[in-house]
């Protein structure tokens, strides 16, 4: 067992662990932003760890290559994602839980501040 | 290495099946999105600790495929849920 697997076992244990804490967190946290505060660890952070301790036991270059690719693409698309589903999710009048403090973007809306009828306009 | 990949295997069974949970119970559509988003990275680290396991890469396009149609699905069920509503 060389180094290399060594830190190649150390990187996966690491990127898994924080997928299941990111199933843990769906599972027990209140409400859709919490929920999705928690699934976007592992998105990136996790994935990238994994695929790291799987880029160390590769045979093959041009499999190292992929796996890059895999990262770039998760690293570009992720945080689109998010924020289309945390939009979506917040105009389509999804309830907060009932610990949210603060709900800045209600005060402004009421406020005026941000347009609702832009919002109108891009729903068509 | 099999011990740290079969653990690995098993921690990735246990945040899918967790993911599968929340899957199902909802309530919202947007919680239904966010799990399946987790779901699907939780499947490309499953495939990649597989890869891991043997030093093949046979498997390594499957990765490159299921993480660009992920986002495509995400993002037009979110805008699915904005025209529509939750």
């Amino acid at each position: 067992m060389s180094v290399a697997d060594v830190v190649a076992g150390a990187l996966i244990l690491t990127g898994v662990a924080l997928s299941v804490t990111a199933g843990l967190g769906l599972h027990r946290f209140p409400d859709v932003f919490a929920r999705m505060h928690a699934a976007t660890k592992p998105a990136t952070l996790g994935l990238v760890l994994v695929l790291a301790g799987a880029a160390l036991r590769m045979e093959q270059r041009g499999d190292v290559a992929k796996l890059l690719l895999v990262v770039a693409l998760q690293f570009l698309t992720a945080p689109v994602g998010a924020h289309m589903v945390g939009r979506a999710a917040y105009r389509s009048g999804t309830e907060l839980s009932a610990a949210t403090s603060c709900d800045e973007l209600a005060r402004d809306d009421a406020a005026g501040l941000h347009g609702r009828e832009e919002a109108s306009r891009e729903n068509g | 290495m099999t011990v740290v990949t079969t653990v690995a295997l098993a921690g990735v069974v246990v945040a899918g099946l967790l993911c599968l949970l929340r899957l199902v119970r909802g309530p919202s559509l947007a919680d239904r999105i966010v799990a399946l988003d987790a779901l699907l990275i939780v499947i490309v680290s499953g495939i990649a600790v597989d890869a891991a396991r043997t030093g093949k890469g046979t498997y390594l396009e499957v990765l490159v495929v299921a993480a660009l149609l992920g986002f495509v699905g995400t993002v037009n069920v979110a805008r699915f849920i904005e025209r529509r509503g939750a």
